[in-house]
């Protein structure tokens, strides 16, 4: 399946992926709006780790062995048809059990929802994940590598 | 075409549901459960308890999940025993069911301890729904409950209590609670947490007599000390619950004895979840690591195994995540070493409830414990879980920043970019 | 004498109307394909009328147009990957400089040009088979007569490694070649240089623009080069001594004109192919080289500026801010090829598309018509000595 790969020879840790996941995930789909205003604030699925002159971003890697979803003690964490690991925010308690699984760390606490976790989906409504669109210098790549 | 029997219906039974499906679409499955529910979620019954969780959050699958798996249900009939001759097994109602390959996975039963008046009402375990369910009829605000075990599931159960408005006294043994999960210092930073909530904490010491009439009225502790209670709940532990395979010829030490490929040592029976023996890659030694992903692991790869697939489970070791009164843990593997071979280090932010340890021996991460602060702890699980050799960021492990930026740049290719390390 | 207007700027060129009809490149198919090497004196035919005459290696360039060198250390690998990348996908070639061939880099070799100057920096057998044509670097027109110097801070682990010298030494190249001091030595390495590529590959001999440059490019042709690269004044780079870089050699059109005239008078410029550089700024002005005698150009600060350059002129300081005249990672980050490429294949794509317009509207259907075709040009403003020089006729002539 298509997945978004970070290349960090091109990476210059604007984080504009991380913007742009959260406006790509608010209610208004506008900057302004989703930073000013929008309360809670959608966490960002993606985050940018960054030793200078390193830096990357890191999503949900939507592992085809996942084991979040094998971890997950209430079926929150599943596949979708689409082949992406997303998480049913009506089934999670927040126990956090996926974010002791995920050996890639990409899953956040998402406090102000109620202890549900918070985590790239890949943009199901978009032609393409928001941070791959928006990445200024082409640094993250959406393709099918198997 | 193959039948398929399972002898449980929780994390191991829908993992083999599943690792069966992934190569057998035409096998029939039967499965056999004592209890008259769907699959769910156990580590739940606490919520239950406490009343944030519903059937809906309790249910582990959707409502469709058997139906969609050709599986069909037996549930409420306990299997008794198994023939492993005819390849049968002898069920509560006296009937047989025929396997060509069977799943053992009954999970743990409560170990109660022999007491002094355990036989009186008002005695209760907390591992099914069941429990959580009678124990919601009885915890009404002021009545008071002992909790004997500052175990897991002893905590969770007072944590389920106090929020009923319970009055709880936890019992434990140990020098500490949570011992099996954490060391001193941060079983003492959760031990506070509880007690700021109201929670008694009794270390050191357990209870030898349950006093009362027909029912429960009070414990007396070994050093004397008497509790005024209405309920005690027994959490000591939960040990494999092989009774089904007993008088068989399948091996038992601890739990069922299996192989990488989770076989039992009779041939085409298999063991998963809590009632197992499996390899752990931390000790090095077969060990029944009773937790849910686990169970759910060990499921998947023997139902794969049973539908002929060749898979190992490669990834058995203990780890935790829990959370007291919103103050969240996360522990895996070892956690209070004994011995020279091992090295840790450690961060303490007291004003902040925030503590890590990691524990090393040879080079590799076998353990470590992150209170508080449990983000991307999944790093540090997946470096236990594929013994990656830290050396080169050791040091730089507990950090806030801790992530792939300060691994060898050909691990973080192939992690991260499917790139194979030539 | 840099605050001159370019002498291209003095030289319309003509369009049909009338009596001979212009070319509409939408509709009609325009030939821009250029083959750079020596031609044979004349071709000879076996009786089944199968050539048997043994023709020497050529270049083949889909427009007449190259990257000029610029050395990996001077630029970032992300830019020379940019380049390289345009190259191939255009079906011209870049120049390596004097920087040796970075090892990601030689699966572009077949639209590589690798260089040999004063140097020899990243020289070896490898690096001389990898690439496509092998050119000498003997001056260049933005700093003729004197040598380069790459700073030490530039030289880090991959520059050192591509260059062979030791990481964070100044590497210095001198201003002439050592071993070369006649027309008969630069024969010598010219000879080298195919003999250790098995006679596979044109060579290359670059010069500057200067005063006698004709006769220099008569004798670079009977040393036994394939290709004449002549490199103009105002030719770009960030590097170069002002006073230099301001004063010294001539422009392109004239050292072109000059060359080509002298090179047909001595019956030798099928032995040659030419090739003009510096301030090469849009495609007229090609159009223009092309026309005065040259059969491709070179191209470099305005690759450059396709890929981000903002002339800046602070390329000496390693801090470009676009990632192209850099070494330092975290700035080199900032260009990436994919992008880099990209654009350079826009600007190339749209330069070929004018000067097919160009072409068309002269009448011409092919770049051959048009190379030495000094009758497409007239002078305006220019001296009758210029115009004699040029081989063009005033305008209204």
């Amino acid at each position: 399946m298509k997945r978004v790969y970070a290349l960090e020879e091109y990476c210059v840790g604007c984080r504009l992926c991380e913007i742009n996941c959260t406006v790509a995930h608010s209610e208004s789909k506008d900057i302004i709006w989703a930073f000013k205003v929008e309360e809670p604030r959608p966490l960002p699925g993606i985050l940018v780790e960054e030793v200078k002159p390193i830096s990357f971003g890191l999503q949900c890697r939507h592992c085809d062995d996942a084991e979040c979803i094998k971890s997950c003690i209430t079926g929150a964490m599943h596949r979708d048809e689409r082949g992406a690991v997303v998480c049913n925010a009506d089934k999670c308690v927040g126990c956090w059990t996926c974010i002791m699984a995920c050996p890639y760390g990409t899953i956040k606490r998402n406090e102000d929802k109620g202890n549900v976790v918070s985590k790239c989906d890949l943009c199901p409504d978009l032609p393409q994940p928001a941070c791959v669109s928006n990445c200024p210098n082409e640094a993250l790549i959406y393709v099918d590598r198997g | 075409m193959l039948e398929y029997v399972i002898i449980g219906n929780s994390a191991a039974a829908v993992g083999a549901i599943e690792g069966i499906r992934q190569r057998d679409n035409t096998g029939s499955i039967t499965v056999i459960s004592e209890e008259p529910y769907y699959a769910y979620s156990r580590p739940l019954i606490s919520y239950l308890l406490a009343g944030t969780a519903d059937d809906k959050k309790m249910a582990y699958r959707d409502v469709g999940f058997y139906e969609d798996n050709g599986v069909s249900l037996l549930l409420g009939v306990k299997a008794v025993s198994i023939d492993t001759t005819s390849k049968e097994v002898i069920l509560s109602n006296g009937k047989a069911v025929t396997y060509d390959k069977l799943l053992i996975a009954t999970g743990g039963k409560p170990f109660v301890p022999p007491m002094k008046g355990g036989d009186k009402k008002g005695i209760y375990t907390f591992i099914k729904r069941d429990d959580a369910e009678r124990l919601k009829a009885v915890a009404k605000p002021g009545t008071k409950a002992v909790v004997i075990g500052g175990g897991l599931i002893g905590l969770k159960a007072a944590e389920g209590l106090v929020k009923c408005g319970v009055d709880v006294t936890v019992v434990e043994l140990a020098d500490r609670i949570l011992s099996t999960i954490l060391d001193e210092q941060a079983a003492a930073m959760v031990q506070e947490v509880l007690e700021g909530h109201n929670i008694n904490v009794i270390l050191n010491d357990t209870v030898t007599e349950v006093v009362g009439d027909n029912t429960v009225s009070g414990v007396i502790l070994k050093n004397g000390q008497s509790i005024e209670c209405d309920m005690v709940i027994t959490a000591i532990g939960v040990r494999p619950n092989t009774d089904v395979a007993a008088n068989t010829d399948i091996s038992i030490n601890r739990g069922i004895k299996v192989d990488d490929h989770m076989r039992a040592n009779v041939e085409d029976i298999y063991a998963a979840g809590d009632v197992a023996e499996a390899y752990d890659i931390v000790y090095e030694d077969q060990r029944v690591t009773p937790i849910w992903p686990n169970a759910y692991m060990q499921g998947e790869v023997a139902g794969r195994n049973m539908a002929g697939d060749d898979v190992v489970f490669d990834s058995g070791f203990a780890r935790n995540s829990i959370s007291f009164f919103g103050l969240p843990m996360i522990t895996a593997g070892i956690i209070k070493p004994v011995g020279n071979e091992y090295e840790v280090t450690s961060i303490v932010q007291p004003d902040k409830k925030v503590y890590k340890k990691a524990v090393f021996k040879s080079n590799r991460l076998v353990g470590f414990i992150r209170l508080t602060d449990i983000d991307r702890a999944g790093i540090l699980t997946g470096l236990i879980k594929e013994k990656i050799d830290v050396s080169p960021f050791k040091d730089k492990l507990l950090d806030e920043d801790f992530g792939f930026v300060y691994m060898p740049k050909s691990y973080r290719k192939e992690k991260l970019l499917g790139v194979k390390r030539k | 004498m840099r605050q001159l207007p370019a002498l291209c700027h003095f030289l319309p060129y003509t369009c049909s109307q009338v009596t001979n009809p212009s070319i509409d490149p939408l509709r009609e198919p325009m030939e821009l394909k250029t083959y750079l090497g020596r031609k044979p004196d004349k071709l000879e035919f076996d009786e089944n009328g199968r050539l048997v005459t043994k023709l020497t290696p050529q270049l083949v360039l889909n427009v007449p147009i190259m990257f000029s060198a610029m050395s990996f250390g001077s630029i970032s690998l992300n830019a020379c990957e940019s380049l390289a990348r345009a190259a191939t996908q255009l079906g011209i070639y870049y120049n390596t400089g004097e920087g040796g061939l970075h090892s990601s880099l030689y699966r572009y070799g077949k639209n590589t040009i690798a260089q040999v100057a004063s140097g020899r920096f990243g020289v070896h057998a490898d690096y001389l088979n990898a690439a496509a044509a092998l050119e000498i670097k003997i001056g260049q027109g933005a700093k003729p007569g004197i040598g380069g110097h790459l700073p030490g801070e530039k030289v880090r682990a991959e520059v050192s490694a591509t260059r062979m010298i030791p990481e964070g030494s100044d590497a210095i190249s001198p201003a002439p070649h050592h071993d070369i001091y006649s027309i008969e030595d630069l024969r010598q390495l010219i000879y080298a240089l195919k003999e250790a590529t098995n006679y596979a590959k044109p060579v290359i001999v670059k010069i500057a623009a200067v005063h006698n440059v004709a006769a220099i490019a008569s004798g670079i042709a009977r040393a036994g080069a394939d290709i004449i690269a002549i490199d103009g004044f105002r030719g770009g780079t960030g590097a170069a001594p002002l006073r230099i870089r301001d004063n010294v050699g001539i422009p392109i059109e004239m050292a072109i004109a000059a060359v080509d005239t002298r090179l047909k008078e001595e019956g030798i410029r099928h032995q040659v192919s030419v090739v003009a550089a510096g301030s090469m700024r849009n495609s007229a002005d090609i159009i223009k080289a092309i026309a005065l005698g040259a059969d491709a150009v070179y191209i470099a600060t305005s690759a450059l500026i396709a890929i981000g350059c903002h002339m800046c002129q602070k390329c000496n300081t390693g801090k470009c801010n676009w990632g192209i005249a850099t070494q330092d990672p975290q700035l080199v980050k900032r260009l990436n090829p994919n992008i880099g490429a990209r654009r350079l294949v826009n600007l190339i794509t749209a330069w070929e598309h004018e000067i097919k317009e160009m072409l068309g509207g002269m009448g011409i259907n092919s770049i051959e018509s048009l190379r030495g075709n000094r009758e497409m040009l007239r002078g305006v403003g220019l001296t009758q000595k210029e115009m004699d020089i040029l081989g063009i006729k005033a305008a209204g002539e």
